[in-house]
């Protein structure tokens, strides 16, 4: 009975009813793609690494000068044995990149064949020696790790295609699913290589990569080239800001004639430094969300309000007739109610389209449906949270009113 | 009559404040977020050389074929040494310059002062009149340094003043890597943004966008076998080593301009671009129809999508937060509006024509936008000053305010409410004054 009131009285208010569908639709719409966009940004930005971030510390390290091959390999290996040596320091070895290092990494694409005409798997490198797996801390599921004379020197484009490699779990699933990858032959650029171990999970290092993120091959080599490299150590716990300052002083007491860049550095800085962008939009985005969230639970508050004063008298008269102050809140609850459905139904559709929009053209997924009742559920509270002063302040109108003239 | 309209809206808008701080909230609320994103927006899409940029040429070659699986059938954004070298020898523009990113270690005369990383642009003298390079102190090297490929070094005014103090340093050395350096000119204060002319490193988004620190003749770094800091792509199959492998390789790796003032000279460039492709055809080096480009760079950043994606999604949104306010303002201005109906009736029976009361209303919105627009640019100045805290240093330093975005923000404000303002007005116009004097 009170809907077909409800029903009858909106058709006196029929432009101002459109207007607040209007508003729902568009905010569910607004709402439910831009919180979408958030969550993947926000999976972006938390996929795990799978290293002991906490523990790791990360050294740039370029020398001067031009330096043969021979002798920047004895360097190195000054170097990390001297790291190595180091009282806080669990282990270290030497990369061109590390873990979501930045915007570029060497992609290897591999196949089950030599001279495949599409790869099974891209992948992405790392250059790694005996002590990668303990520095990172990275688990050995299968096979065994390399041993030291299987490491070579070379640039990362030099060690594509060693004899043995380590990859990941979810590459040797690609690679071979539901069967054992080590001692199996894999082809990186048509080279045969044979997998020696599979490690649980580690991120590749480029950020932007999404449909492999955790694809990744270690190649036994040390990063000997003319662009310097990284070396990655891993401190024992609580001896992180120690080995911090050791490291650097010890490095240049072995050889000035280098340049860190910054010095030492967390990784988790690092980490943090490389989605910077990403978590920046993000939060503009949650802004703007609120924003529009506050902008429509103020726009029916309002507008609610307004009809509530335009009403007093019926809303009078009503009372006077024997309507429980209750049955008026619920009138107006309900009223609220019957429009924001209708916003919701509009809105859902909208919700739809914009995200075909989105996705003809820019480089977005499609939206899951189930954003569609949880942001249905949101805007139904906050269209209730936004009547409930208007109706309560209607409930309070005394019937009285009735048999005053305005 | 205006001065009258005034007093009644500001006597209208004290009536009923909570309605009208809501309304000016929406407005500021809706157009400072619009203004925020576009800040942003604008900042990323800006002309990086104004009047110089639609004149310089970024010519393209595929010297890989259709065989290439990563860039669905466009040429590759830099050179081969082969192309590059052969382009420069052409010299079929009135300016051009190879360039590619160089970095080192910098090994001050000062023993106890640390060495440190500098980067630079091995570059042809052409460059420094392409690119609008002011000189603080020296000039660009000769023509002849550029053939020589003589140790000559230009360096930035941030270096000067960390070497020599900002004195005049022509005619000084600085010891780079190995290898001593002449100090030809100081560069002024330059750096483009965003760094277009880098095209092997443009989508490198870690770079802070600091200006280069020294510019050496493209020759003199090819001889002395001074690697690219971009890096080099080859394809799949490359075998070669060493500096003598990658100069005679396909490898891509230089990035190369062309300075063509007139739309005459870019045709004739164009049709030597593809000559030159269909003559390495014949040659039997491309096994593929010339595949050539030749874009300006506002074709190259739109083609590199040189904005982020997420920046023009975000811009999106702030314009849909925008819509929903305006709907929201014409349902409360319809409220407020309409709320007056005896108030409307009164003036009409007393001889106010329709015109007058929808000139009455529109005046009465245009002052509510003009608060709004007022709270706006107050958000709109907090936010783009809060960018500065969500994003690193190389998108925050391009985003400011300036009068054209303040300008911007207040007429946006007032443009949108008066449209806003457009149906409540009409409908208030349409109040039947006979109606409104009886019912009560």
């Amino acid at each position: 009975m009170q809907i077909r009131l409800i029903l009858a009285a909106l058709r006196h208010h029929r432009a101002a009813t459109v207007l607040i569908v209007l508003q729902i639709a568009l905010t569910l719409a607004i709402v439910c793609n831009a919180l979408f966009i958030i969550q993947l940004r926000l999976a972006h930005i938390a996929r795990p690494t799978g290293i002991d971030e906490a523990h790791i510390v990360v050294i740039q390290n370029q020398w001067i000068g031009k330096h043969e091959t021979a002798q920047l390999s004895a360097r190195l290996a000054t170097d990390l044995a001297a790291l190595r040596q180091l009282p806080g320091v669990a282990d270290a070895y030497a990369d061109y990149t590390y873990p979501a290092g930045g915007p570029w990494a060497a992609v290897l694409r591999i196949g089950l064949k030599p001279n495949q005409r599409a790869p099974t798997s891209l992948a992405e490198g790392y250059q790694a020696d005996d002590h990668t797996l303990s520095t990172l801390g990275l688990q050995l599921v299968a096979g065994r790790n390399f041993r030291p004379d299987e490491i070579v020197a070379g640039s990362v484009d030099d060690a594509l295609a060693p004899p043995v490699i380590i990859v990941t779990r979810d590459l040797a699933e690609r690679m071979f699913p539901h069967q054992s990858a080590v001692g199996k032959r894999v082809y990186i650029s048509d080279k045969p290589s044979t997998i020696i171990g599979v490690v649980r999970h580690l991120e590749v290092p480029a950020v932007g990569t999404h449909s492999f993120a955790y694809c990744s091959v270690l190649l036994p080599s040390w990063p000997v080239w003319p662009y310097g490299s990284f070396y990655v150590l891993r401190a024992k716990p609580g001896q992180l800001d120690a080995v911090m300052r050791a490291a650097p002083k010890a490095l240049l007491a072995i050889n000035r004639m280098r340049v860190m860049d910054g010095g030492a550095k967390r990784y988790g800085d690092l980490r943090a430094a490389v989605y910077a962008d990403d978590r920046g939009v993000t939060l503009l985005m949650s802004m703007i969300c609120v924003v529009l969230l506050l902008a429509t639970v103020g726009g029916i508050g309002g507008l609610t309000s307004f009809w509530v004063g335009q009403r007093r008298r019926q809303i009078g008269i009503r009372r006077a007739l024997g309507a429980t102050r209750g049955e008026i809140l619920r009138y107006f609850q309900t009223e609220n109610f019957l429009i924001v459905s209708g916003g919701i139904a509009l809105g859902s559709l909208c919700a739809v389209v914009l995200n075909l929009f989105l996705m003809k053209h820019y480089e977005l997924p499609r939206l899951p449906l189930s954003y569609l009742p949880i942001g249905a559920l949101v805007l139904w509270a906050l269209g209730q949270l936004a009547v409930l002063g208007p109706a309560l302040r209607a409930a309070a109108v005394p019937p009285v009113v009735a048999t005053r003239s305005v | 009559m205006f001065g009258y309209y005034f007093e009644l809206a500001v006597r209208s808008l004290r009536r009923n404040p909570v309605l009208t701080i809501l309304i000016v909230a929406l407005i500021g609320a809706g157009v400072a977020s619009s203004m925020v994103t576009f800040a942003a927006l604008r900042a990323m899409s800006a002309d990086p050389m104004p009047g110089k940029s639609a004149q310089l040429y970024e010519p393209q070659i595929d010297n890989w074929g259709p065989a290439n699986p990563d860039v669905h059938g466009e040429p590759p954004l830099t050179l081969s040494y082969i192309d590059a070298e052969a382009l420069l020898h052409a010299h079929a523009a009135p300016r051009q310059t190879a360039l590619y990113q160089v970095a080192f270690s910098l090994v001050p005369a000062d023993a106890t002062r640390a060495p440190f990383a500098v980067k630079g642009y091995a570059v042809t003298t052409d460059f420094f009149a392409m690119f609008n390079v002011p000189m603080a102190y020296g000039a660009g090297w000769s023509a002849l340094d550029d053939d020589k490929g003589t140790d000559a070094l230009v360096i930035s005014r941030r270096l000067n003043d960390r070497l020599f103090g900002g004195t005049d340093s022509v005619g000084r050395e600085i010891r780079l890597d190995n290898h001593d350096y002449r100090v030809v000119g100081v560069a002024g204060d330059w750096n483009p943004q965003p760094r277009f002319y880098a095209t092997g490193s443009i989508h490198v988004t870690t770079d802070h966008g600091d200006a280069p620190d020294v510019f050496l003749p493209f020759t003199h770094a090819v001889e002395q076998q001074i690697a690219t800091a971009w890096g080099n792509y080859c394809r799949p199959d490359y075998k070669g080593m060493g500096w003598d492998a990658l100069l005679h390789s396909e490898c891509v790796w230089v990035a190369f301009w062309v300075d063509l003032p007139t739309p005459a000279d870019a045709w004739h460039y164009a049709s030597f671009l593809h000559n030159y492709a269909a003559a390495q055809q014949r040659m039997g080096r491309f096994s593929w129809p010339p595949n050539v480009r030749l874009r300006n760079v506002p074709q190259l950043l739109a083609y590199v999508h040189a904005v982020p994606e997420q920046v023009r999604v975000s811009f999106l949104l702030a314009l849909g937060l925008q819509l929903v306010c305006l709907v929201n303002i014409i349902g409360l201005l319809l409220a407020k509006f309409m709320r007056r109906s005896v108030e409307i009736g009164v003036r009409r029976a007393l001889g106010a024509s329709r015109g007058a009361i929808g000139l009455q209303f529109l005046t009465e919105a245009a002052m509510v936008g003009a608060v709004g627009g007022l709270l706006g640019l107050l958000l709109t100045g907090i936010g783009v000053y809060g960018m500065g805290a969500l994003f690193t240093p190389k998108i925050a330093r391009l985003v400011h305010v300036d009068a054209d975005l303040l300008g911007l923000t207040l007429l946006v404000s007032i443009v949108a409410t008066v449209l806003a303002a457009l149906y409540p007005t009409w409908r208030a116009a349409q109040v039947q004054p006979a109606w409104q004097l009886k019912s009560n």
